[in-house]
């Protein structure tokens, strides 16, 4: 059990797709403007890599090696178009919000990486678990970037002002620049805290 | 005319899709340390998209529309640019093996990548004609080159500045892509 644990927990922080690997930045970028909005790729994209963690993990053995990629790839974009369709028919305007990000989810190099690296080579619970994670740790940090951009950028979370009615929002942060400089400075803050912990680690071996 | 370089003009400059739709970034982050590997990449994938949009176009209208698919294009166009980038790849290498020592590389890392999968499927999502795909793909492939030979010029002057240590590596190459951002934001008066 605990073991599962663990493999679920490096994908929250010490391995986070965002900050850490810096992988499948396109939509943490183009869709992070409103909290639902990357709350809904989140959500998106830990079902796709869950399954196809899932599926990979199923047809290991089945699948030759020389051909692994185009398996994979095919596997990941049928569970991409189921996303598609289910979100195209319960929920339009979210659907119509992500626009062409939500076909992209295929070519996310974070899914393609832990099919690869992962899931080729574990069991189904495990692969399960590592997916299940890493897709958490993406929704994390979706949300973190998410919150920062609607509140600063229109004053508003979730759709509800949060500051009073002579708050003045700062534009820029809901425009691409405003993106590609909060990413900057996010990861950044996360390599500095991971390098206090590991400090705070090793002063604690030490004595 | 007119329409088509208003078309080229928004999609090199006010569209630009590495600054402005965030697509490619991968490439971007990972090739922009390096300015001739730069030059090399942009003509790679301003080539590639134009010949992927073409076959998209053509499979798209006269065999994916007729019949009814259209939900299977993600799928369609997938595999369709993957397995062509493999099979320019195998070409290029046969026939052009001086080609292939310069741009080899570059091919195998734009297989699966956003900013090739997203023209085709733009393409089509905006019921463009053949010609307007064409121009539409090659504006958005120059667009792409330009911005990443921008950052590397930018990034060779940036080892000589001294950045502050969190921000080192990916942490000032975001910043640095931001204010490039911001300074492309001012082209989206010229429409």
């Amino acid at each position: 059990m605990s073991e599962l644990w663990q493999i679920f927990k490096k994908g929250l922080l010490e391995e986070n797709p965002i900050f850490i690997l810096a992988l499948s930045l396109c939509p943490a970028l183009a869709v992070t403007t409103t909290v639902i909005n990357g709350l809904t790729m989140g959500l998106t994209v830990t079902f796709v890599i869950t399954s196809n963690n899932v599926v990979v993990s199923l047809i290991r053995n089945f699948v030759n090696p020389k051909v692994r990629v185009p398996v994979y790839i095919t596997s990941i974009a049928t569970i991409v178009t189921v996303a598609q369709l289910v979100l195209q028919a319960y929920f339009p305007l979210l659907y119509k919000a992500m626009g062409i990000y939500l076909a992209l989810v295929v070519v996310f190099a974070i899914i393609l990486a832990r099919a690869e690296v992962f899931a080729s080579k574990h069991g189904v619970v495990k692969s399960f678990c590592d997916g299940f994670g890493m897709g958490c740790g993406f929704t994390a940090a979706m949300l973190v970037i998410a919150a920062i951009r609607e509140v600063t950028g229109s004053g508003t979370f979730l759709g509800y002002p949060v500051f009073g009615e002579n708050f003045n929002p700062m534009l820029m942060m809901i425009l691409p620049p405003g993106a590609f400089i909060l990413i900057g400075y996010l990861v950044a803050g996360t390599k500095t805290w991971l390098r206090k912990i590991e400090e705070a680690k090793l002063k604690k071996e030490a004595a | 005319m007119a329409e088509y370089f208003t078309l080229l003009v928004g999609a090199v400059l006010i569209n630009n899709f590495v600054l402005t739709k965030f697509l490619g970034l991968c490439i971007f982050f990972g090739i922009s340390k390096n300015l001739s590997a730069s030059i090399g990449m942009g003509m790679a994938v301003t080539s590639v998209m134009t010949m992927s949009s073409i076959l998209a176009w053509i499979v798209y209208f006269f065999v994916l529309q007729p019949f009814g698919l259209e939900f299977l294009t993600t799928i369609v166009f997938v595999v369709l640019t993957a397995s062509f980038v493999q099979l320019l790849e195998l070409v290029i290498k046969k026939q052009a093996p001086a080609l292939y020592n310069m741009w080899g590389i570059y091919l195998l890392l734009i297989a699966t990548n956003c900013i090739v999968l997203a023209v085709p499927i733009l393409n089509v999502e905006n019921e463009y004609s053949l010609l307007k795909s064409i121009v539409f793909a090659i504006g958005s492939g120059v667009g792409f080159a330009l911005a990443l030979i921008l950052m590397a010029s930018l990034r060779e002057k940036l080892d000589y500045a001294d950045v502050p240590k969190p921000l080192q590596g990916i942490g000032i190459a975001f910043i640095l892509a931001g204010m490039l951002s911001l300074a492309f934001l001012g082209f989206s008066g010229m429409m």
